[in-house]
């Protein structure tokens, strides 16, 4: 999907060309050392692939218990594949019939003998070139339903629901559905990012939103697919791969037709104080993950911009995003698989803001012209008063489709007063097709004084992110986020939740994975710096 | 205009029109009997002539309404009180001025958003360096020590931290208001601070944007801080209810 963006900002492309560079440095500096460690959320993840599934009598999830067993024995630094398959050599059961074995009891890590290497090599390249064909065939189901339905709004109509119980964020999400969404996130539980399991099973009760749990997934895609039959469109079901798990819920959603993840680089970082190192490490491979099963991930910089002031730190936002692309690409993401975000903050009594956000939305569209740009409304400067707010939202809608958005997540008229009520998402997407359709081809029509406002505005945006993206190539990444350089946040190197989940690999490590997911997806030159 | 304060009505463009807007949703498909539907339970919360303006389809049999009726009740203003803070804000610079001539002593603060709460919006305006729209935050200020414990604090870990540091107050933010989760939070770690013998040690204020004054004082707080909030507000009352309690 290539977006026509002509340079309607004057925009150097020298300039570009630099931050993209600094940018592609910032990336190969983390990479020089992410292949020399795993994590256990990595290793459950490839325990997940080789299919295993279930939770023990006390709710443990069996990826959990085997990577626990393997650690305890001090050989997790090879890989839970090497010994998954070796057990599989020895006692010629399946991949959850020996978790089981282990959660029982009945099978201890040290039985499992030794074989050769080509042997149990065999046996795990067979089952994870299953476990990838599996992901391709629910990559081509997604691909055949959205060839088959109607096309998508442009910018595409993102809704959230948050009840906490699954079967009713079922009922919200089919509603949202019918009334027009394009996309429908089920917001999860608050805490769930700081769990180091994945939950198991459908689950009734979470504050702030749904617990993300593979049944949970399914019945939501299955509400979405009922809608889907009577809307004749498709509608994107979206999910959280972050926090502690990352990986996990890549093969989650991979496996159960997830379109979009949330699935940032630094925001578990700088928003969940987890650790640096962990964070870095899983979302290498969560993403190789999304990028093979075809999902869009979702980048957080809105965030940075709820916490800091909107217009000062403009430009962190342009910086985080060339960082999220240099990594992603490392990853084996598409741009088009890239829905990098940013928001609509800047406080609204300010005069002129809206020019300001223009210029940072049509930023955005020019840096990055085949992104599919998440666009987040305003939610900071917003109150009570539901009426001011709608009007505020349709300005955001406005910004949204003059600048050639895509993944718009639409505000609700009650944002700082409840998760949102069926109504709201009705009015919302209301709001957003009467705008959207009304101003249609506005951005065609539309050019901006040379040197005016908005021009000034935007240059000024990318030369600040320049400088920023230089100060970090020179003092890397991991210093800047101990000097607090984005959203205001100041975060330890070796601080942080979920440290001691790192574990240094073992030069016999072996994850068939890696390299399955890496051939398969080969990025473009050119946009690689 | 004379406006007897004793029966007070809504008003729309009359004295005592009663005239009131509403909208809900009914799980109830949209048509000629959701509209009734909607209109006799508009007569049930007490709206006289109530009119259908709008009626929606919001799909998988829900529909939405909005409507105008003439509401027959009245409420006696003229008796009511509410209970507010008396502290007048002070500037930034007066309340550090004041801590530091009158109290002689920094003063200590420890914030948290607790419980499964991940917002940190409200604890972050109020504490944080930067503050608030153009408010230094609580950090800022020279004369008071802030400990910004960030989010998904238990509230255990809230108390012990306050011990340990010798809080002269404590602040906590809820902002995940679902299921009325702050208010089991909020009482939880009141309930904490009492049974371990801290309640009287310490200032324990609560901010959100569901909280008020009055609430906070239903629970068992020193005080609420609800929308609006400024860093200042928050300090300004620490400061004067610590020089009250001193007697100063």
């Amino acid at each position: 999907m290539i977006i026509p963006v002509d340079n309607k900002l004057n925009l150097d492309p020298g300039k570009v060309k630099l931050a993209r560079e600094k940018a592609g440095k910032i990336a190969d500096r983390l990479h020089a050392w992410i292949g020399d460690y795993t994590t256990t959320t990595t290793e459950r993840a490839a325990a997940r692939l080789m299919g295993i599934d279930g939770a023990d009598e006390s709710g443990v999830p069996m990826a959990n218990v085997m990577v626990d067993e393997l650690a305890r024995s001090g050989i997790l630094d090879h890989g839970l594949v090497p010994w998954l398959a070796r057990s599989i050599v020895a006692r010629e059961e399946s991949p959850q019939e020996i978790a089981e074995a282990l959660a029982a009891g009945s099978l201890k890590v040290e039985s499992i003998p030794d074989c050769a290497e080509e042997k149990w090599r065999e046996v795990a390249d067979k089952l994870a070139g299953e476990a990838a064909a599996g992901i391709k065939a629910v990559k081509a189901e997604r691909d055949r339903l959205k060839s088959k339905a109607a096309p998508p709004n442009k910018p595409m109509l993102y809704v959230i629901v948050a009840t906490g119980n699954v079967y009713e964020d079922a009922v919200q999400a089919e509603a949202a559905a019918l009334q027009g969404a394009d996309i429908v996130a089920v917001i999860r539980h608050t805490g769930q990012s700081l769990l180091d399991y994945v939950p198991y099973g459908p689950t009734t009760e979470g504050f702030g939103g749904t617990y993300a749990t593979q049944e949970n997934f399914r019945i939501v895609r299955q509400a979405l697919d009922r809608a889907a039959q009577k809307t004749g469109r498709y509608t994107n079901l979206v999910n959280y791969a972050s926090g502690l798990c990352m990986p996990e819920i890549s093969v989650m959603g991979a496996f159960e037709r997830l379109d979009m993840m949330l699935n940032d680089a630094m925001y578990g970082i700088l928003f969940r104080d987890i650790n640096m190192k962990r964070t870095f490490i899983d979302q290498h491979f969560s993403r190789m993950i999304n990028a093979y099963a075809g999902i869009i991930i979702n980048t957080g910089e809105d965030n940075y911009l709820t916490t800091a002031d909107a217009f000062d730190e403009g430009h962190t936002v342009i910086a985080s995003q060339f960082i999220n692309e240099q990594l992603a690409l490392r990853s084996g993401l598409k741009e088009e698989q890239m829905g990098l975000g940013h928001a609509f903050e800047i406080n609204p009594a300010m005069e002129d803001g809206l020019l300001m956000e223009i210029a940072q939305a049509q930023l955005c569209r020019e840096l990055f012209p085949r992104s599919p740009l998440k666009y987040m409304p305003p939610t900071k400067h917003v109150t009570g008063d539901i009426f001011k707010t709608y009007l505020i939202n349709g300005m955001f809608n406005l910004v949204s489709v003059l600048t050639g958005q895509e993944i718009q997540l639409l505000g609700m008229l009650t944002e700082a007063i409840h998760t949102p009520f069926i109504s709201d998402r009705y009015l919302s997407i209301k709001n957003a097709a009467y705008v959207f359709n009304n101003a249609k081809h506005l951005g065609e029509e539309i050019i901006f004084r040379e040197g005016g406002r908005i021009q000034e505005r935007a240059v000024f945006l990318l030369n600040e992110a320049c400088k920023m993206l230089q100060e970090i190539d020179e003092i890397s990444l991991e210093t800047a986020m101990e000097k607090g350089m984005f959203a205001d946040i100041k975060r330890s190197r070796d601080g942080g939740k979920g440290g001691t989940g790192v574990i240094a690999r073992h030069k016999d490590y072996y994850n068939p994975f890696f390299t399955i997911f890496m051939n398969d997806t080969k990025v473009e030159e050119g946009r690689l710096s | 205009m004379n406006i007897d304060y004793s029966s007070v009505k809504t008003y729309g463009d009359t004295l005592n029109d009663g005239a009131m807007q509403v909208s809900f949703t009914l799980p109830v498909p949209a048509g000629d009997e959701a509209r009734e539907a909607a209109r006799q339970m508009a007569l049930k919360m007490g709206l006289d002539s109530p009119s259908v303006t709008e009626m929606a389809d919001l799909g998988a049999g829900f529909t939405f309404f909005v409507l105008y009726g003439k509401c027959k009740h009245t409420v006696d203003y003229s008796v009511i009180k509410v209970p507010k803070q008396q502290q007048k804000v002070m500037s930034f610079k007066e309340v550090n001025e004041l801590i530091k001539k009158e109290l002689g002593c920094r003063i200590v603060v420890v914030a948290a958003c607790t419980g499964s709460d991940a917002h940190t919006v409200g604890i972050d305006a109020i504490v944080n360096m930067k503050g608030y729209a153009g408010e230094y935050g609580l950090e800022r200020y020279p004369e008071i020590d802030a400990y910004n414990l960030g989010s998904q604090v238990p509230n255990a870990e809230l108390l012990a931290r306050a011990v340990e540091l010798n809080a002269d107050a404590v602040l906590v933010s809820q902002v995940v208001t679902q299921k009325n989760i702050h208010l089991e939070n909020l009482t939880e770690l009141i309930e904490l601070a009492e049974a371990e013998g801290l309640r009287d040690r310490m200032l324990m204020i609560c901010g959100g944007p569901r909280i008020s004054h009055e609430l906070a004082i239903e629970l068992g707080y020193d005080a609420g801080f609800g929308p609006g909030t400024l860093p200042n507000h928050v300090a300004s009352y620490i400061a004067a209810e610590l020089m009250r309690r001193h007697k100063i």
